[in-house]
């Protein structure tokens, strides 16, 4: 059964590798965003699966329960669901602005414009 | 974990890698931003099951709904289609990412089993919470006790990066606001969505109201609440329009809210001091410390909600007052 004690966290890397992934082959800034997003959403799936206790339950006292799931983890990802909002919405205004300044918003062009090469060091 | 949560857990986490999958192989921007909502859901589905529903709450309003249509109006200015880069070779990264998620892998090998209530994780800190927070802060709810009261300094400081980033959107791109009237068509533009708006919003707002009110008993608090009332005007905009919404909550009642929010918070830390408590520590604000603490969250959870539902409407504002056509 080792396979099923780890699935969820290979999980968990797969999902951060694959929002890695896209992060470094993206063209578009907004599916870069995106990728970053699995990333940080990967990251909160960690965390609450090491708070789940065996027969646990959700961590809200009543009469009757005698395990509950670790609370700590949630509070830690409960904000950082909302932080995660608040730097999403200011890449995106990052993105518009770049739509405005430069007329694209994909990399290769962005970079052509700074006239810098993405291919490596200009000759 | 009983067998049939576990299958439900194994089945929605391969949902969640199919999911993924097609978010990396399309190339439509705007199925990719549709997808990622549903792996927003799909994920506030997972946490449920591993009995985080605070969390599930958060991801749900947050992830599902608020960054969706936030990214909806950015593809609406930035454009939908996506150009084929010509010259990276996508075998580098790829060996990048395999290597570093192998690693992880052989990391992973070392940790305790899913669910194992011996692991490290559930020995310190966490048992007080359990065992004492609901005598010692009184409310059943432990996350909403652990955010709000132990650990409220944390909490602050996330109301106030939420204030930050609220400031950084609005120095970037800010409201552009139209001088023209709001246009009363007869009969109305989208007759059918704006009937079942007007029939949904009050419940939302109900709901909000509720989730606040509600948090320190069940699953919510303030910033799950302030999310689901900026949803309930996102929705007034989307069906109406900017110039309509704008009327109804005008961005500069908003904007001293959403300081008025961050204010009550930090005011609350100070009264408990000036009455001779430490900063945030509710005890001493009533006789009784229970009390006390009754007191504190509420008022804080209410800062939370008033900055987080302030915050979210300016920021959605300001990206579809920067399209010049409507999202």
């Amino acid at each position: 059964m080792i396979s099923l004690e780890l699935y969820n966290y290979w999980v968990v890397i797969f999902l951060m590798m694959a929002g890695f992934y896209t992060l470094i082959v993206s063209n578009h800034l907004i599916k870069k965003i995106v990728g970053l997003n699995i990333f940080q959403t990967s990251v909160f799936m960690l965390y609450i699966s090491m708070g789940k206790v065996a027969g646990g339950t959700a961590p809200i006292a009543a009469e009757g329960i005698e395990t509950y799931s670790n609370p700590l983890p949630h509070v830690l990802i409960l904000t950082a669901i909302v932080v995660g909002i608040a730097t999403t919405s200011l890449a995106l205004a990052l993105v518009i602005r770049i739509k405005e300044s430069y007329g694209t918003v994909q990399e290769n062009e962005i970079l052509e414009l700074d006239h810098i090469s993405d291919t490596g060091p200009q000759a | 974990m009983s067998s049939i949560n576990l299958l439900i857990d194994i089945v929605l986490l391969t949902m969640l890698v199919f999911t993924t999958i097609a978010i990396v192989r399309s190339r439509s921007l705007f199925a990719i931003v549709m997808l990622s909502g549903i792996y927003s859901l799909l994920s506030a589905n997972i946490f449920i099951i591993l009995d985080a529903v605070d969390v599930a709450f958060t991801e749900a309003a947050v992830g599902a709904g608020i960054s969706t249509v936030l990214m909806l109006a950015t593809i609406g200015i930035t454009g939908y289609e996506q150009k084929k880069r010509r010259t990276i070779s996508w075998i580098a990264p790829m060996v990048v990412v395999v290597i570093t998620g192998a690693v992880l892998v052989y990391g992973t090998l070392d940790m305790p089993a899913f669910t194992d209530p011996s692991a490290p994780i559930h020995q310190h800190v966490a048992p007080r919470y359990i065992n004492d927070s609901p005598t010692e802060v009184g409310i059943p709810n432990m996350v909403t006790s652990v955010l709000a009261s132990y650990r409220g300094y944390d909490t602050m400081g996330e109301v106030i990066v939420v204030f930050a980033a609220m400031i950084g959107v609005f120095s970037l791109i800010g409201i552009r606001e139209k001088k023209s009237e709001p246009i009363h068509a007869e009969p109305p533009a989208r007759p059918i969505l704006q009937v079942m708006a007007k029939f949904m919003i009050p419940f939302i707002i109900l709901f909000a109201l509720y989730v606040q009110f509600h948090g320190d008993f069940g699953p919510g608090g303030g910033f799950q609440a302030g999310v689901i009332f900026s949803v309930a005007i996102i929705l007034y905009t989307l069906t109406f329009s900017q110039q309509d919404a704008m009327k109804l909550v005008p961005p500069w009642v908003l904007k001293r809210l959403a300081s008025i929010g961050v204010l009550i918070y930090g005011g609350t830390g100070v009264v408990s001091m000036l009455k001779g408590g430490n900063f945030l520590d509710y005890s001493v604000l009533a006789h009784d410390p229970i009390h006390g603490q009754h007191y504190g969250i509420l008022i804080i959870e209410f800062g939370v909600g008033l900055t987080v539902a302030c915050a979210m409407m300016l920021i959605f504002f300001a990206f579809i007052s920067r399209g010049d056509k409507n999202p």
